[in-house]
């Protein structure tokens, strides 16, 4: 008997998995019908799959760990027993301070120690004139973009948060948030870094995978008590995401998936800007050439199994970004997130 | 009596915001202050220090806001999400109707309860209000269909507009479909054997 489930995502690149499940006819032949639910914040993604009007969710992996420990005022236990992608990630400037950066920088900006630094150097001129600080926006509190921010940044001996504002705007402002001069940088998913680029205000600076590679993006979460209720729909959406990652992984289905993911109930997107991200082809900006960046995003096989070690590493930035003390028993907690037996029943 | 507890409604639907608003002022709550825009919203929570925020779901800056309370930079006294301080039952009543509310940490949850209460049903009350326009707008367009339809019948068949009208009904009851679809199958079949 099919199985019929409801998933909410958000209009991003690393939703192609849940995308070419559903709409390659990947999905029936697992017995599942899925209905994709385009949302428009992580907050609802969590409320709607905590009183089940969503039967799973693409989610932020930080944020499926903080929902899990309750930490920032909620407690909405997750489990993901499968990832959609590891990387994905870029950090963005407004053309200004790139330009003003690339001024000051001792070397080659394409090193983030380089630009780091050449950040402090921005950031002590603007106090010694009395200037506001700069401000860098993320998606999301509890996100990989707040830590590849506060880690890129920490490179320099910079402090975000205190020598330099954080703020959280959503992604479909982030070009409009950079443009306005409201903040100076953003890091977030594609394709709103190439979004930014192409509509002339922004200069990618790093891509995710220069900073810290293979950091564990979205994951497909549950209820944590749904997980073994519903093993069954568990393990056939599973095996679903598993052909889907095959697929999705060959590059002569990228021209298809750009399409699928272009819909207007998708991402609404121009299918080409999709799909030269999906090749890893990243334009920067700022004068200078495309990039070619290998594992840009990551979905392939190795990619989304679920590892204990991605709560581990995801725990410690979380740590460092002083969101949370990390203790023995919150480690166990979150890495029980990341459980992998379910991904192995699915794969037999 | 008035309650004392002053609440932030957040929502970029101006008529929504009204009615609400409106709801909570009949439930006996007098400081409310509306927000439409998110852009200003750090600073009119600054300034009006509210025990209770509601946003609706439909709000992309609602990411924004929950994070504001999280690190209590902008904000003097903690807030935390309602979820963990109602009852299964209204949270889900909530995110159904979709909105969200934040409250000040320590606002007894009974409280909140007629807060949350009120805003449920007037955003229900609002979804069904615009329910009810596009079944109008579409009732429109129906009839629409049907007068053009029965011109086409009338001028085929040499009926009279009552006749004609009287044979459509029929003809949509025999065949058990709506009076609107026989309507659009005559307009077509019309158009093709023009």
């Amino acid at each position: 008997m099919t199985l019929r489930l409801r998933i909410g995502f958000m209009p991003l690149v690393d939703a192609a998995l849940l995308v070419a499940a559903a709409d390659t006819g990947i999905a029936e032949t697992h017995g599942l019908a899925l209905e994709l639910v385009r949302d428009v914040s992580w907050s609802n993604l969590r409320d709607r799959l905590h009183v089940r009007l969503l039967d799973a969710a693409h989610m932020l992996a930080p944020a499926a760990i903080a929902s899990t420990l309750g930490i920032g005022g909620v407690t909405a236990p997750m489990a993901a027993p499968i990832l959609l992608n590891l990387n994905g990630n870029a950090l963005t400037l407004s053309l200004r301070r790139f330009e003003e950066m690339a001024r000051v920088a001792t070397g080659d900006l394409a090193d983030p120690l380089v630009s780091a630094r050449a950040l402090a150097t921005l950031v002590s001129a603007r106090k010694a004139s009395g200037l506001p600080p700069l401000a860098f926006a993320a998606v999301f509190g509890f996100s990989c973009h707040t830590y590849l921010l506060r880690d890129w940044m920490a490179l320099g001996g910079v402090r975000l948060g205190e020598d330099v504002r954080l703020e959280i705007v959503p992604p479909v402002r982030t070009v409009e948030a950079l443009a306005s001069g409201e903040v100076d940088g953003f890091c977030a998913g594609a394709p709103w870094n190439t979004l930014a680029v192409e509509a002339g205000v922004g200069a990618i600076l790093h891509c995710g995978v220069d900073l810290i590679p293979d950091l564990p993006e979205k994951v497909l979460a549950w209820r944590a008590d749904d997980v073994e209720r519903r093993g069954e729909a568990v393990t056939r959406l599973n095996a679903a995401l598993i052909e889907a990652s095959g697929w999705v992984s060959d590059d002569a289905n990228w021209p298809s998936l750009a399409r699928l993911l272009a819909a207007p109930d998708r991402l609404a997107a121009p299918a080409a800007l999709i799909e030269a991200i999906l090749r890893g082809d990243i334009i920067q900006g700022g004068g200078r050439p495309a990039r070619q960046v290998p594992s840009y995003i990551r979905f392939d096989a190795a990619a989304i199994r679920p590892d204990p070690a991605h709560a581990d590493r995801l725990l410690a930035a979380m740590g460092r970004a002083g969101q949370v003390v990390v203790t023995p028993d919150l480690t166990e907690r979150a890495r029980a997130v990341f459980g992998p037996l379910l991904m192995e029943s699915a794969e037999r | 009596m008035t309650s004392d507890i002053k609440i932030l409604v957040v929502d970029a639907n101006p008529i929504r915001a009204a009615i609400i608003e409106e709801g909570l002022r009949e439930a006996g709550f007098g400081a409310i202050v509306q927000v439409s825009e998110t852009k200003g919203l750090v600073a009119a929570i600054g300034q009006h220090d509210p025990d209770v925020v509601v946003i609706d779901l439909e709000n992309p800056s609602r990411d924004a806001l929950a994070d504001m309370f999280q690190v209590s930079r902008h904000v003097r006294r903690p807030i935390t999400m309602f979820v963990d301080q109602s009852d299964a039952a209204q949270i889900e009543a909530a995110v159904e109707a979709g909105v969200s509310a934040y409250i000040v940490d320590g606002l007894r949850k009974e409280r909140l309860k007629p807060i949350l209460q009120t805003c449920i049903s007037r955003f229900n009350a609002f979804a069904k209000l615009r329910e009810e326009l596009d079944e109008v707008r579409s009732q429109l367009d129906d009839r629409k269909l049907v007068d053009r339809a029965k011109g086409i019948v009338m001028r085929l068949k040499g009926l009279g507009e009552d006749e004609a009208y009287a044979l459509m009904r029929r003809t949509a009851m025999n065949e058990k479909r709506k009076l609107a679809d026989i309507a659009r199958s005559i307009i077509t079949a019309a158009e093709v054997l023009k």
